[in-house]
């Protein structure tokens, strides 16, 4: 019996090069399916893991209770030293949050970028921040360095550009990367100047600290609810991320997913049309086979086979056409959880291949089953007469 | 044997082959509906931005917002015929994701700039007469199940109040109907003076103008006019129609939406491309039937409509289909992108250029098969069989 499948499966795929025509549309169909799947897949992944490596498991962020994020928090300069006196926490960073209206390179119109105003603790909190050209702003000056990413979405704040915030002209003097997470987003400057030129009274928006290990985040919260001098509260980076990724990535995956099975059940009307005319096609030639003594079964996995191998090639085909056209693509949008543009790169990640490459396989065996049944089905003779 | 019961004898030649085509082609206009729909909820905001508006922002930055006492020397621009404010108050009702906009607003001098928003005379006078009064528009209140009386608790995030506080609570007096499902302006508008006097910083300070123009015509020189009234100021502005201001919200969005629309269009033209291939190798398959047609006396011009005919049939019908399913769909996934998408509506622009596509899909799907059709020797063809 496994020789005679081999030995029908041989002859199909032999003469397969005959059908290249119709053969195609499987392998088309099914590529297109896999390629809108995991592109779109690959977009919520990216953008989740670019916030959700902005979190280091043992630094929190510090927010006015009762603020949802960066922009509407804001702290006295006394609660800061509060705060950065605690037992648990290592070293503590004072950030002024806030958005300039800068062009977008890509159409030209204006969009949120945030300027963040730090101190040189800043760069204590985050080790993984690294200036990868030019240098660090003077504390003092109207100086900037960039993010990676801003540099590459926004016009106008090349190293050496000068750029005009609220009441003053920055030079920009070095550029920064941070792991290609979102803080290459933004622009970061010192914090005193950001705050006369930017008109902000006393005071900072957010904290950052590094905490002594990621359990004392519970002991600190207690403490700061208990202290009556102080209205705050601290989530761990990880929660605070987690929480701005998960509403655009959950809709992002929905999406991908609605049109998916959409044009799966398209792709698989398109496969079965191309297996019913591939069966009808070699009527007789199936006929014969069965007159000499081929068995039903045989003649059926070698349908099937026939429809898989297509389908896994046009699986193939399509996760490697999202890879290579969209993996470490950056694209940017605005995060509704900060109100300003956050960039990130499409992640085609091997799970998101296998779960393409499962799709197609899915596809291939709805789309050669009821074909490969039919031609078992058929009656010899009547087969045989070519009708 | 008239025409097109020929027509009909044709598609239903090879049934499975027929309902498979088909039904691929519906699946393409069904999703061509639905990806028209969300290209135009993109664009939802701009299209409903009036004419005659201004917004007048800051302009290094949203967030820097405006002192009030610009508001006397915007109306003194020629050209200006009204003007207001708002701000943006942020703050959760309850919890996070029970989003909705809350403007800080001049009552009566908000309703006047937006005539489209329709509200009771008699509760825009107590909305304007009471401090903590708010007004709600007609489709939030129903949500919430909130009731003219009730107390509205909103929680601030941005704006304590002076006391340190941030629990605000605004009596709902009146409820407005918004003009258009999904617009921005749909807010839970609540009393400037009040908001100002209470909140713990930034008084004298707003979000917004909103400028109404007296000739929709020169609103770009009014615009103009108004930012070199603060130009070198320390609060200098940067005015533009709302429809512009709505197209830039959208842009910040941007390369995700562009991303989808174009995925979409990707999709849709594979599907038509595998659909067109199926059919144009049915019609190879049936050459010689198409003799067997001129034999009998059939011209070459009819053999060739016959086969056009019923391409552009199976197309129209599917497209037909599609687009009605899509159609029907419409309310329901409505519904369900209402937080993203406001704007998501199947509207008949969409539903027209479908079935113009369509019959365009069939004329060049069929337009080969009926050329090779037309110009069939019948000797030939039938020797093949």
């Amino acid at each position: 019996m496994l020789a005679q499948i081999r030995e029908i499966t041989l002859m199909n795929l032999r003469n397969l090069p005959s059908r290249l025509g119709s053969s195609s549309v499987i392998v088309v169909g099914i590529a297109g399916v896999v390629a809108v799947l995991v592109s779109i897949l690959a977009m919520a992944t990216g953008f989740r893991a670019a916030l959700e490596s902005t979190a280091a498991p043992d630094r929190a962020i510090v927010l006015r209770g009762g603020s949802g994020g960066e922009l509407s928090s804001g702290i006295s300069q006394e609660a800061v030293n509060i705060v950065a006196q605690m037992e648990g926490i290592v070293a503590a960073s004072g950030e002024l949050y806030t958005i300039a209206d800068v062009p977008k390179r890509s159409n030209g119109t204006v969009a949120n970028l945030v300027v963040r105003g730090v101190e040189q603790s800043a760069f204590v909190v985050r080790p993984e921040l690294k200036i990868v050209e030019g240098r660090a702003f003077e504390p003092g000056k109207a100086e900037l360095i960039v993010g990676r990413r801003a540099r590459e979405e926004f016009a106008g704040i090349d190293l050496g550009a000068t750029v005009r915030f609220r009441d003053s002209d920055w030079t920009i003097v070095g550029v920064f990367e941070a792991d290609g997470d979102a803080t290459e987003s933004e622009v970061w400057a010192d914090g005193n100047v950001v705050q006369s030129a930017f008109r902000r009274g006393g005071g900072v928006s957010t904290m950052r600290v590094q905490l002594s290990a990621p359990s004392v985040i519970e002991t600190i919260a207690q403490r700061i609810a208990n202290d009556p001098r102080l209205d705050l509260q601290i989530r761990s980076e990880q929660d605070f991320y987690g929480d701005q990724s998960k509403r655009l990535s959950a809709i992002i995956t929905s999406f991908g997913y609605l049109v998916g099975v959409i044009m799966a059940i398209g792709a698989v009307f398109a496969a079965l049309n191309t297996m019913y005319s591939a069966v009808t096609t070699r009527t007789v030639e199936i006929a014969t086979l069965r007159a000499i003594g081929f068995g039903a079964t045989p003649v059926l996995i070698s349908v099937m086979i026939e429809a898989l191998l297509l389908a896994v090639v046009g699986g193939l085909l399509g996760a490697v056409l999202s890879f290579v056209i969209f993996n470490g693509m950056t694209v940017s949008t605005l995060n509704s959880g900060t109100f300003s543009q956050v960039g990130f790169d499409f992640a085609v990640t091997p799970k998101l291949m296998t779960q393409g490459l499962t799709w197609a396989v899915s596809l291939g065996f709805i789309g050669g089953l009821f074909p490969a049944l039919r031609a078992t089905r058929l009656p010899i003779t009547v087969a045989l007469r070519g009708e | 044997m008239n025409f097109l019961s020929l027509i009909w004898a044709g598609l239903f030649r090879r049934r499975t082959r027929t309902a498979l085509t088909l039904l691929s082609i519906i699946i393409a206009f069904l999703l061509f509906g639905l990806l028209r729909s969300i290209t135009n909820a993109f664009s939802a905001g701009v299209d409903v931005a009036g004419v005659d508006r201004l917004v007048v922002q800051p302009k290094y930055s949203i967030i820097d917002g405006l002192p009030i006492s610009h508001l006397n020397q915007i109306r003194a621009v020629p050209g200006v015929a009204m003007v207001t404010h708002y701000s943006w108050f942020g703050g959760v009702y309850q919890e996070r994701s029970n989003f909705f906009p809350k403007f800080p607003v001049q009552p009566v001098d908000w309703f006047a700039v937006y005539p489209e928003l329709r509200i009771d005379p008699a509760q825009l006078e107590k909305f304007a007469a009471t401090r903590t009064g708010a007004v709600a528009p007609a489709e939030l209140a129903a949500k919430f199940g909130w009731k003219i009386g009730d107390k509205i608790p909103i929680e601030a995030d941005i704006w304590p109040k002076k006391d340190g506080t941030r629990m605000w609570e605004f009596d709902l007096v009146g409820v407005y109907q918004a003009s258009t499902a999904g617009t921005s302006r749909n807010a839970f508008l609540l009393n400037y003076d009040y908001f100002d006097e209470a909140r713990q910083f930034g008084q004298g300070g707003v979000g917004s103008f909103v400028v109404r123009v007296a000739d929709p015509a020169k609103a770009a020189e009014v615009a103009r006019a108004i930012d070199v009234v603060f130009e070198n100021s320390s609060n200098e502005t940067r005015t533009a129609t709302e429809a512009e201001v709505a197209r830039q919200f959208a842009n910040q969005i941007g390369d995700i939406g562009l991303m989808m629309g174009g995925i979409l269009a990707a999709v849709f033209f594979t599907i038509i491309l595998l659909t067109g291939n199926t059919m144009a190798q049915a019609f190879r398959e049936r050459v010689p039937e198409l003799a067997v047609l001129k034999t009998l006396g059939f011209s070459d011009v009819l053999v060739a409509l016959l086969v056009l005919g019923e391409a552009v049939l199976l197309c129209v019908a599917g497209g037909a289909v599609g687009l009605g399913i899509a159609a029907l769909l419409g309310p329901g996934v409505a519904q369900g992108v209402k937080e993203v998408l406001p704007g998501f509506k199947i509207v008949w622009e969409t539903i027209a250029m479908g079935l113009t596509i369509a019959v365009l899909l069939g004329l060049v799907v069929g337009a080969v098969p009926a050329v090779t059709a037309r110009r069939l020797r019948i000797v030939d063809a039938l020797r093949e069989r």
